[in-house]
């Protein structure tokens, strides 16, 4: 058998057909009538998202297409799948400070945690309120949206275990549940104490099992740039929503505002 | 009397030309991600070959401090990418286009041969039916690369959710390494692509709008595999002329 032989074996010839040159001309001049208005097709889509209006730092297009995937990552994923953990060997010795937003006045000497939940009093709590609840550990690789990521460890208590232990998040009063999800909160809002920065978490991530209220960073009490005394660690999101140096935290069923999503980024940056 | 053959159906120029404005917008919104954290480059033992990029190329592209925009066109134009690589994957296999695309155990050989003919080594290429060697090589190779950029994408984008994939992938930063090193595949591929297409001349470019190509018998740049269609009336219009080139085996 012969290359040529072999190949016909397998694939087929391609179909051929006599035509008046007429037709052949007419059926050119049709394909590339409909090629050039297709090509507008794009072009008109350009033009569209760019003439749209602003939507928080991007045009309104992309803002729908960009809430649209977090209802389908919402929809979805599952709440409870646990961000991949290292040994603790693999952890950075100094981890990474990319950020001053919020950090930059001296750290309230009077600091406490002020805790604002419709329909209840205000309260504040120290950090040994904090300490006092069970302290775990994690090794995992943090992620910036900038591209970048580091091993880091990470030491508080579990934000559920808080929001269990002060009943809060939900609107009865009652410790959260997650299955209850009408009883729940819609967003948990975080603000630095000079309201620098701030940001937004959907409560399923917030009661995530690897979201952390961080006071110890690779054992050690964690410094000022890295958030003192008290930071949000939540692995299952982008860095920019690890809010440093917590002045208050509330919720809400609006969602609150965020600082890098005013500036154009996706809300939701779940990962 | 003309005689046509029909080399590219109707579906398969749409997904192609689809590809065209939405791998460009990837590819460019890609590079406004890129851009914010860029530590890649080759080098030997510690002299510097290639950077990805030198600030000029930035500059001169106005790429720098647009991250938010190029995530968002990014995360929007990832859906009609992923859908028309879907839908011609599906296409092709299930319409038989495949048999014209997958290479076969002479293709490597064809393809060295049209290599060699491509760069003047050779007087005559091989003959082929829809695409030579080479070609069926690139082009399911490019399948491929949009496959492993979907993968690479999704082990970036959803580290947690497709841990599994990101773990397989080697982990988030050779996961992006790899994302970026197809997308460079993508741009050396465009560049060939274009410099062949220029060189196969206009009814090798005019089938992939129209879908047909008008037939010459005796074209040395097109040699086809001899099997006379039954059937069909033969009706040649201009004389045959005496074959000049040597006869392929």
């Amino acid at each position: 058998m012969n290359q040529a032989e072999n190949q016909k074996a397998t694939e087929p010839n391609l179909p051929e057909e006599n035509l008046p040159e007429s037709v052949v001309r007419r059926r050119m001049l049709q394909s590339f009538g409909w090629f050039a208005l297709a090509s507008a097709v794009p072009v008109g889509v350009y033009q569209w998202i760019k003439k749209s209006p602003g939507a928080q730092g991007i045009k309104r297009p992309l803002r729908n297409v960009l809430n649209t995937n977090e209802t389908i990552a919402r929809t979805y994923f599952s709440d409870t799948h646990l961000v991949t953990t290292f040994p603790v060997e693999e952890a950075a010795k100094n981890a990474r400070v990319n950020g001053y937003d919020g950090l930059k006045t001296p750290i309230p000497e009077d600091w406490k945690l002020q805790i604002e939940s419709p329909g209840k009093q205000p309260f504040d709590l120290t950090i040994d309120a904090i300490k006092a609840l069970p302290k775990h550990e994690i090794v995992y690789e943090f992620k910036c949206i900038e591209g970048w990521s580091q091993v880091q460890h990470w030491g508080g208590a579990l934000l559920s275990d808080f929001l269990e232990k002060y009943k809060l998040g939900t609107r009865s009063g009652n410790a959260p549940n997650p299955d209850k999800t009408d009883d729940l909160f819609r967003y948990v809002g975080l603000e630095t104490p000079d309201k620098g920065y701030y940001v937004g978490i959907d409560m399923e991530s917030a009661l995530h099992p690897q979201t952390i209220l961080a006071y110890e960073l690779n054992g050690e009490p964690i410094n000022a740039p890295h958030g003192a005394p008290l930071r949000l660690i939540i692995p299952v999101k982008y860095g920019v929503k690890n809010l440093k140096r917590i002045g208050r935290l509330f919720f809400s069923d609006e969602k609150p505002r965020d600082f890098w999503a005013e500036r154009g980024y996706d809300y939701y940056v779940g990962l | 009397m003309k005689r046509i053959v029909h080399k590219h159906p109707l579906a398969i120029r749409w997904f192609h030309w689809i590809n065209f404005p939405v791998l460009f917008v990837m590819i460019w919104s890609g590079l406004l991600i890129y851009w914010a954290y860029d530590p890649y480059k080759i080098q030997i033992g510690d002299y510097v070959l290639v950077s990805f990029f030198p600030d000029g190329f930035y500059k001169a592209l106005g790429v720098p401090r647009r991250l938010a925009e190029g995530m968002a066109w990014h995360f929007v134009f990832m859906w009609i990418f992923l859908l028309n690589g879907l839908f011609y994957v599906g296409y092709t296999f299930l319409s038989g286009e495949w048999r014209h695309l997958v290479p076969n155990r002479n293709s490597f050989r064809e393809a060295i041969d049209v290599t060699l003919y491509d760069l003047g080594l050779r007087k005559t290429q091989p003959p082929f039916i829809k695409y030579n060697g080479a070609q069926k090589i690139a082009y399911s190779a490019i399948l491929l690369m949009g496959v492993g950029s979907i993968l690479t994408g999704y082990a970036i984008y959803k580290p947690t959710q497709f841990s599994w994939l990101t773990t397989l992938l080697g982990g988030y930063k050779a996961a992006r390494m790899e994302h970026f090193i197809l997308t460079l595949g993508y741009v050396i591929f465009f560049v060939i692509h274009i410099i062949q297409v220029i060189r196969a001349g206009w009814q090798n470019f005019q089938s992939m709008v129209t879908g047909f190509e008008i037939v010459n018998k005796h074209d040395p740049d097109r040699p086809i595999v001899d099997n006379p269609v039954d059937k069909l009336p033969d009706a040649p219009v201009e004389p045959i002329e005496p074959v000049v080139k040597p006869s392929l085996s």
